[in-house]
């Protein structure tokens, strides 16, 4: 099969990459096809334009004022970024919160789910059990997770409290802003676990044994074999997964949307911006500084990824 | 990513495959313009002449939806014209209510008095409805005051109000001989006597941001006044002025009375709480007790005036915020939303809404007190014997400051009431900005 494009080849090729052989000779273009060309080419680029980067310019163009949806656009030159930066509250514990999502879904979740992706390979009893059963929660809304997690976690009448028996003095893990946002995160792995799994374990299929044994015929043990053979096999899911993990962690938001609107300790960008634009007398112009600040976090994810991409491209 | 290498020239199959992905493309492509096509198609209905009047309702819960339902159709039987109600989420309503007005909103739809209503209409979102007031009876100068825009026109037509007060049961302070506190010593010394009782004294959920609101408002207007209260909230006075950090010290004063972990409960399981008789007293307004009691334990519920902090104001404000109509100044149907708002201002209209929804009060001074129940009754003296009457801090300020900053302080205070200073120092900064973007 396609054992080069694993990333560097693993072993030294048998023969010489087919690549050559593959390219087609010059090919002309008759007029149909190029008409064809400009509709497939044309209307996605038309759409990406009219629907991406014409709201991404004006949220740009509309941080800089101080519009409130209604009357007339004024200027403010970088005035809601000072405000932004130095008066507004509950910015950095937003910029906090959205790190520590990154960090918990990229450091916890998503090698926990590796570690059961490998388990569940290897066959243990049950896997198809245990596969389905961590694989559930991936088909929930994160929203539904918050509501789930509410009934659980609730002071009051939360199946938490009443089972640890602490209905006299009950822990308040969602209304303790110390607290909550380490039970949201806790339901946000349970679910990108779940997630990363999935991915891994088809990854894992696809690696082919013959590498495994190689490997132990080389004198390497399990996890000699695990993190210098079959982990850099799979570099094409390790790179999904880690895109998949940097977007789940920027996009978060239905989930503590749905459990406190995001106030009182679960503050992250995306609530802040909806919470100013989306408001009964919306600030605009001031949303849009923070959705700018979401935007450029973003783009230095999204470069760093692109430029990694490419290189690996030329290199292949 | 994985490139298909293997992939021979198979042309036949790639057309195959294009083929199919084109027809649900084009499908996919119908079903979208149908998505954009539907509500056009709605809005399209609404149009045609001879079609009654649309109105756009908050009322999502059950109870006031059915309460609102027999209204319309009272006035339907007695007018002969239909209503449209497009009812939306409570919550989604407030939300979107400015894309909402600029959009094709409904002839008349359902909003608040006061400021929150005085703000749209400086937008020059609402029409002006003065000519009909001159028609209206049986409203109090107050009343008319909260349905003027600062322009001195009207622009509201006022349904329903429902106070706020201290509310407690019955039974429990029979039994148990607490008497109701005059002045906040008392109050104080009864939450004291409460604890002591193994009662926890007042309960609160603050997990929506807004049932807190009216325990800062009250503290407010006793110890500073209505008019600083107002003034406050207009942006007019410092939020670091020594009578500020006065109110939220009176009231760190009573944190430790309060149910703790406040910012996590909601105020249903605040209002069952007082009503299961773990909590003795709620700062609430009257629907939000009146919901969670059962029909056999109403009876039970009773409320007193938020007690007098300083003798100069007393008690004389209440906190009764008006629920009521608008009607858009995009209004399509102009002569039909007027017959309609004129009946919604009559006696009558307002007591079939009670009749269904009895946790509210008529506005109109008019509307006969016969059908209401004890608690009801109460709440009407209540108001009919205020000086001053405030709407709610999300009703009396701007929609923008009560939203991004006030909901956010006061969660904040009530986690950690020992910084005042850092708090109000940040209310003030924000407020700066907020009133300045006008």
């Amino acid at each position: 099969m396609n054992r080069t494009t694993g990333g560097r080849p693993v072993t030294p090729p048998k023969t010489v990459a087919p690549r050559p052989a593959r390219r087609r000779g010059p090919r002309r273009h008759t007029r149909r096809d190029l008409a064809v060309l400009c509709v497939l080419l044309g209307l996605p680029v038309l759409l990406d334009l009219a629907l991406v980067w014409g709201p991404t310019l004006a949220s740009v163009a509309l941080s800089f004022t101080t519009w409130d949806g209604v009357g007339d656009i004024r200027w403010a030159g970088l005035g809601n970024y000072a405000d932004l930066f130095a008066d507004y509250p509950r910015f950095w514990p937003a910029v906090r919160n959205n790190l520590l999502w990154l960090a918990a879904l990229g450091l916890l979740a998503t090698p926990f789910g590796l570690l059961l992706a490998v388990l569940i390979d290897r066959g243990v009893r049950f896997s198809r059990f245990y596969q389905s059963t961590l694989y559930m929660p991936v088909v929930l809304s994160l929203a539904v997770v918050g509501f789930i997690a509410q009934l659980i976690l609730s002071r009051d009448q939360g199946a938490l409290n009443a089972l640890l028996g602490r209905q006299d003095n009950p822990v308040d893990w969602l209304g303790d802003p110390d607290l909550n946002i380490w039970m949201v995160l806790l339901a946000a792995c349970w679910r990108h676990t779940g997630y990363v799994m999935i991915l891994y374990l088809a990854g894992l299929k696809s690696v082919d044994p013959e590498l495994k044994e190689a490997a132990a015929i080389d004198g390497a043990n399990e996890r000699q074999a695990f993190f210098r053979v079959v982990l850099p096999a799979l570099r094409p899911v390790n790179v999904i997964v880690g895109v998949i993990t940097v977007i789940e962690a920027l996009r978060a938001f239905d989930i503590v949307y749905a459990v406190n609107k995001g106030r009182n300790g679960l503050e992250l960008l995306s609530v802040l911006v909806t919470d100013n634009i989306i408001g009964e007398a919306s600030r605009i112009g001031f949303g849009s500084a923070i959705a700018v600040v979401l935007l450029l976090v973003s783009l230095g994810f999204i470069i760093t990824y692109l430029v990694q991409e490419l290189r690996g491209e030329q290199r292949r | 990513m994985v490139h298909s290498s293997d992939n021979g020239p198979g042309g036949c199959a790639h057309r195959a495959v294009r083929g199919v992905s084109r027809r649900s493309l084009l499908r996919g492509a119908a079903a979208g313009a149908g998505a954009v096509a539907v509500p056009a198609l709605l809005t399209a209905c609404g149009d045609g002449p001879g079609d009654g009047v649309t109105l756009g309702s908050n009322a999502s819960d059950a109870v006031p939806k059915r309460a609102y339902a027999d209204a319309f159709a009272a006035y339907e039987k007695k007018s002969k014209k239909d209503v449209k109600v497009n009812t939306v989420n409570h919550e989604n309503f407030q939300e979107n209510i400015n894309r909402y007005l600029q959009g094709t909103p409904d002839d008349v739809f359902t909003w608040f008095a006061g400021y929150r209503m005085q703000y749209f209409a400086r937008k020059g979102l609402l029409a002006d409805i003065s000519d009909l007031w001159r028609g209206f009876d049986g409203f109090s100068e107050a009343v008319r005051k909260q349905s003027t825009g600062e322009d001195g026109k009207q622009y509201f037509v006022p349904y329903y109000y429902y106070p706020w007060a201290v509310f407690h049961r019955k039974s429990v302070f029979r039994t148990r001989g607490y008497e109701i506190p005059e002045n906040f010593d008392q109050y104080r010394a009864l939450a004291r006597r409460m604890q002591k009782d193994g009662l926890t004294p007042f309960a609160l959920g603050d997990k929506e941001g807004w049932p807190a609101m009216g325990t800062f408002d009250y503290l407010d207007m006793r110890a500073n006044g209505y008019d600083f209260h107002i003034a406050l909230m207009r942006g007019e006075k410092s939020w670091t002025s020594p009578q500020v950090r006065q109110v939220f010290d009176l009231w760190r004063g009573l944190l430790p009375y309060h149910q703790k972990g406040a910012n996590g409960r909601t105020w249903q399981e605040a209002a069952q709480s007082l009503q299961q008789k773990k909590t003795g007293m709620a700062v609430l307004g009257l629907p939000h007790p009146g919901q969670q009691f059962t029909a056999e334990n109403r009876a039970d519920l009773d409320f007193f005036p938020f007690p007098e902090i300083d003798p100069a104001f007393g008690k004389e404000a209440v906190e009764a915020p008006v629920d009521g109509f608008l009607m858009a100044k995009k209004a399509r149907n102009r002569a039909a939303a007027e017959d309609l708002l004129k009946y919604l201002a009559t006696p009558q209209a307002e007591l079939i809404y009670l009749k269904s929804d009895p946790n509210n009060v008529a506005v109109n001074s008019r509307a006969g007190t016969g059908s209401y129940d004890a608690l009801q009754k109460k709440a009407a003296r209540l108001v009919s014997g205020a000086r001053q009457i405030s709407q709610f801090m999300d009703r009396d300020t701007r929609p923008d400051f009560a939203s991004t900053v006030l909901i956010q302080a006061i969660q904040q205070f009530i986690g950690d009431p020992d910084d005042i200073d850092g708090l109000v120092n940040g209310i003030e900064r924000q407020k700066k900005q907020i009133f300045a973007a006008d």
